[in-house]
């Protein structure tokens, strides 16, 4: 007989350890698929190590993929604090990146220091704007916002494919659809010479340290963490929920934007329907791997990013289909999500001893 | 004029029914879990996981019928995971249904890539063959719309009647309705609250797996990447336009696959007036003006998302 005893104050080990532990158990994991795969498993995970961190280029590469991961995880982190089940940051990227374009291609030019927050606002709001029907929809209808953000994910997918055959489309771009490039003075600048990582870094590495002390500091964040612990409590000492909830959902919405304008205008230069491999579904993976805290979220987002970099290295070196990164990468989040229940609760084996 | 035209061809119901297939699949499996408790987002990625294990299984030689086993095991198998993770371990179902369909559809393509590492188009199998019905295949307008379907549409359709019949006129049934009702009742009951949610869950997770499966073994005879395309997400909204019923939901689906067959016969006749996307968006557009439909009365079971743990009163 198994007992699960909650755990009144799980340790700082636990806490911290766990989400490691899941993560490196996922790694461990991935041996199985690859020796199926009929890989050499050292090599394989030496390459995949190289190919993340062996040189400056690598290590550029790795950031660059952390960027939008960042923000995306920042967007799923918020609102899964407040309960706010959004899953629909890669639509909200792709509306982020949209609006990036509409304002930053050369309708309006300005210096740099102009227009790189005008499309940092535009992309923002655009990704909010995504979230401002499914919360009326959960708010007044009682609707399953889980639902309603998938669903909007494959809609705005749709929606940039007209655009850009469309509207958006670069009459330069020999019938591709694409978007026409982002003008000079909007590009996001690297911040190493030859190498991608560009300022998109900085600004997610910001909006982690600006989020964490909003939660932890704020009157806004105080509600937004005692909505999540509980709503009805929290409704109960006098916090409007709904209010709570759009609060959340603008800065969920407005973050999964920042991470289209980031990729739009730092690391792409134009829009295209691949722009995203699945950064808002990943985003949801790094948040639940921080454990849901702003500054672990950054920690998770490089580890999730080394795992695609390296896994691409090591993919195009013995030849291993890369979606194993995939594969890792949903493995830690079954991994964290048994680990974190391993931090709630003692489990017991053999007799319960007193009547309970 | 035409559009009446339309609505009155035997084609026309022959195309929703086929849409519909995986949609009944798709929605009797998520209904019964959900009847039991459980919310399974896992449904996209085991609809994925379906799809490549029954085409691969029969590619590989197993035979159709083999094929659709297949498919059912591996999502019973991904149901399995999805159920020790909610229902002993009362974690996030939002979470872990994510998760699930995270792994199911990167080991998916996983397997894919490796079994077949440089194909440029994909291999094709020779998939379930209309049936030919002596007499009923033959009648007027039902014959082709009904009748000349594959065999898994037909097992869809059977399902519709074996799952009502298992959740309304069986102890098994009422069992699983009231774990997703009220779980310590059944548990005084002296009933394993933690077995039937499992079981529920690992049954309808197989359902969904046909319903990918019909996908690569019937309507189309090959695996592709992305083919998925949010029919799970669709079920999961449909479920609750069918007040979790299986007679509504064989009628949700078929409504739907009316609509998307329509859509598909309208872009044809002016299709030159608007771009294909949105056309293309209808379905998803569709699945949310559902839920608004239906949202002021839905009567979700009253346990769903709630963990429940063994001695809790």
């Amino acid at each position: 007989m198994i007992r699960f005893e909650p755990r009144t104050n799980p340790s700082a080990f636990l806490v911290y350890g766990v989400p490691v532990m899941a993560a490196a158990f996922a790694i461990i994991l991935a041996a199985i698929p690859l020796s199926l795969a009929g890989a050499p498993i050292l090599p394989a995970y030496g390459l995949m190590i190289s190919g993340a961190f062996g040189s400056l280029f690598s290590i550029s590469e790795m950031l660059t993929r952390a960027t939008p991961l960042i923000l995306t995880g920042l967007a799923a982190a918020i609102a899964f604090r407040a309960k706010l089940w959004n899953i629909g940051a890669e639509g909200q990227l792709y509306m982020g990146a949209m609006a990036a374009v509409a304002v930053g291609s050369g309708v309006i030019d300005a210096p740099s220091y102009i227009m790189i927050p005008v499309i940092m606002l535009a992309g923002a709001a655009a990704g909010a704007m995504m979230l401002i029907g499914p919360i009326i929809m959960k708010t007044r209808l009682g609707v399953d916002e889980v639902v309603t953000t998938l669903l909007l994910n494959f809609i705005v997918l749709l929606f940039v494919q007209m655009m850009l055959e469309g509207a958006l489309k670069d009459p330069m771009s020999m019938g591709w659809p694409q978007s026409e490039p982002i003008i000079d003075s909007a590009i996001l600048p690297p911040l190493l010479e030859r190498m991608r990582v560009h300022l998109g870094l900085i600004i997610a590495l910001i909006s982690a340290f600006a989020l964490a002390i909003f939660v932890k500091r704020t009157v806004w964040g105080f509600e937004i963490r005692a909505v999540g612990e509980n709503a009805a409590a929290a409704k109960f000492s006098g916090i409007s929920v709904t209010k709570t909830m759009v609060l959340v959902a603008m800065l969920s919405g407005g973050l999964a934007g920042l991470a289209g304008v980031s990729e739009v205008a730092g690391t792409r230069g134009y829009l295209a329907t691949d722009l995203s491999p699945g950064y808002g579904y990943a985003g949801i993976v790094v948040a639940m791997l921080a454990r849901l805290s702003p500054i672990g979220v950054i920690i998770s987002a490089l580890f999730v990013a080394s795992v695609f970099v390296g896994a691409d290295s090591m993919s195009r070196a013995i030849g291993v289909s890369n979606y194993l990164a995939d594969l890792i990468v949903a493995m830690s989040l079954l991994c964290v999500l048994i680990g974190g229940f391993l931090t709630r609760f003692k489990i017991h084996f053999g007799r319960q001893k007193s009547a309970g | 004029m035409e559009i009446i035209d339309i609505l009155l061809t035997a084609n026309f119901w022959a195309a929703a029914l086929r849409i519909a297939t995986p949609l009944i699949f798709g929605v009797l499996g998520a209904l019964i879990c959900e009847r039991a408790g459980v919310l399974n987002l896992g449904i996209e990625g085991i609809f994925t996981a379906g799809a490549m294990a029954g085409w691969m299984a029969v590619w590989l030689g197993a035979g159709l019928w083999g094929g659709v086993l297949v498919a059912a095991l591996a999502g019973g198998f991904f149901g399995l995971i999805h159920a020790i993770l909610t229902v002993p371990l009362g974690l996030s179902q939002h979470v872990s249904g994510i998760g699930v369909t995270l792994l199911a559809t990167s080991l998916s393509y996983f397997t894919y890539r490796t079994a077949l590492p440089d194909v440029t188009s994909p291999p094709r199998i020779i998939p379930f063959q209309p049936l030919d019905i002596p007499i009923l295949s033959d009648l007027p307008f039902i014959g082709p719309a009904l009748f000349s379907q594959t065999a898994l549409t037909m097992l869809a359709l059977v399902m519709v009647f074996v799952t009502g019949w298992v959740l309304y006129r069986t102890p098994l049934g009422l069992a699983i309705r009231a774990v997703g009702d009220n779980p310590s009742a059944v548990e005084a009951q002296g009933l394993s609250v933690y077995a039937l949610r499992i079981g529920a869950v690992v049954a309808g997770s197989a359902l969904m797996a046909v319903g990918g499966a019909f996908l690569t073994m019937s309507a189309f005879d090959a695996f592709f990447f992305g083919m998925i395309n949010g029919r799970g997400w669709v079920c999961i909204a449909l479920t609750v336009f069918a007040s979790w019923r299986p007679g509504k939901a064989l009628l949700g689906a078929l409504l739907f696959g009316a609509f998307d067959a329509f859509q598909v016969r309208l872009q044809t006749e002016v299709g030159a007036f608007l771009p294909s996307q949105v056309f293309l968006m209808m379905p998803y557009l569709l699945s949310i003006a559902a839920l608004i439909i239906v949202a002021r009365k839905a009567d979700y079971p009253k346990a769903l998302l709630v963990p429940w743990f063994k001695g809790q009163r």
